[in-house]
């Protein structure tokens, strides 16, 4: 039996938040702990909250906090987490909580929107498409790819401590993919926008947020980009 | 709310440059006195080393790449943690009152080292 430890808060009845006890019967198999969630909800409990959509790490709902380490339940296999039998299911840190392990994202999201995440050229467009060559699109590779699931933003210190100001390693790894793309014409204006001292300078690159995507992305070095075309464009 | 204006440059770029330079200047600066301090000094050695005008220059340089370091770090830790997000409005007192200390300290400090190596 897998004993497993969920984080319980409704903020319209509890006066705090408190974590319940839960013994999974996994029948020795290798389950990913949005399985184990499941089962919990479906035999034990269904009152437990949580978010999911696509089972299969590409809609980026079920972001949590898993054993002390943020990652997607659906593609997080209890091997890869469970140490003596315990699993210890959290919301993802330092975002308000909703109810359970569902947590309000619009900080998260709000930072997103502040980097102008489209594309932006205003020369008359093409009658087919904005053609790019193949070297091009590769310096997207490793940016466009992310779900947006908040895990690395939400295991960073400098989101947590000042999720108003400091645009957090999603957001900025989005930056960069728009001012890495050839097609953009916003590059200045983008720029602008982030050397102040909180936007981007916030990061101290203890990289967290490497060590927790789980798409295995890199927002350290996509800062650091950042970092470089603000000191070029100062130069 | 914490705002900028009490940031050394009021810029990121700048601040963060500033306090990489600066750290490399200190790091010669200390690197230079330990070994000076290893070699073995005397008061007549150290008092002619500091004399000379090329070693008040490197210490006046030393003074304000100290000074320009400590404010861009102690700003970063005062408005990561003394906030009103943290702390709720208590915040708003602490972090002013600790800002004022700390430049006090900095600015009295600077006065005090170029009257030693001038005084």
């Amino acid at each position: 039996m897998l004993q497993v430890s969920i984080y319980r808060f409704n903020p319209e009845t509890d006066a705090a938040p408190q974590m319940q006890e839960y013994q999974v019967e996994t029948g020795g198999k290798d389950l990913m702990v949005l399985d184990v969630l499941e089962m919990i909800k479906a035999e034990h409990d269904a009152s437990v909250t949580y978010r999911r959509s696509c089972r299969e790490g590409v809609c980026g709902s079920d972001g949590l906090n898993i054993n002390g380490k943020n990652g997607l339940a659906c593609i997080t296999p209890l091997s890869d987490t469970v140490k003596k039998n315990k699993l210890v299911i959290r919301p993802l840190p330092g975002l308000p909580v909703v109810r359970d392990l569902v947590v309000d994202m619009s900080l998260f999201y709000a930072q997103y929107e502040k980097i102008e995440p489209y594309l932006q050229n205003n020369s008359p467009a093409p009658a087919i498409e904005r053609l790019q060559t193949p070297e091009d699109r590769a310096k997207l590779d490793g940016l466009y790819e992310c779900i947006l699931c908040a895990c690395c933003s939400t295991s960073c210190p400098s989101f947590w401590w000042n999720p108003d100001r400091f645009i957090g390693p999603a957001g900025l790894l989005q930056a960069y993919r728009f001012l890495a793309d050839s097609r953009d014409q916003a590059t200045e204006e983008r720029l602008a926008n982030l050397d102040d001292p909180f936007s981007v300078f916030r990061c101290h690159g203890i990289q967290n947020c490497v060590n927790v995507c789980p798409k295995g992305l890199n927002p350290t070095r996509a800062i650091g980009h950042i970092r470089t075309m603000l000191l070029n464009r100062a130069a | 709310m914490v705002t900028q204006v009490t940031s050394f440059s009021r810029n990121g770029l700048s601040d963060w440059l500033i306090q990489r330079i600066s750290s490399l200047i200190l790091l010669a600066y200390f690197l230079f006195i330990g070994v000076q301090i290893a070699n073995g000094i005397d008061y007549t050695s150290w008092r002619a080393l500091n004399d000379s005008t090329a070693m008040k220059i490197f210490t006046l340089l030393a003074v304000g790449a100290y000074v320009s370091h400590a404010w861009i770090g102690l700003w970063t830790v005062f408005t990561d943690y003394l906030t009103e997000y943290m702390l709720g409005s208590i915040g708003n007192v602490l972090r002013p009152l600790l800002q004022i200390a700390v430049v006090l300290a900095l600015v009295v400090y600077a006065i005090w080292v170029i009257q030693i190596i001038w005084g």
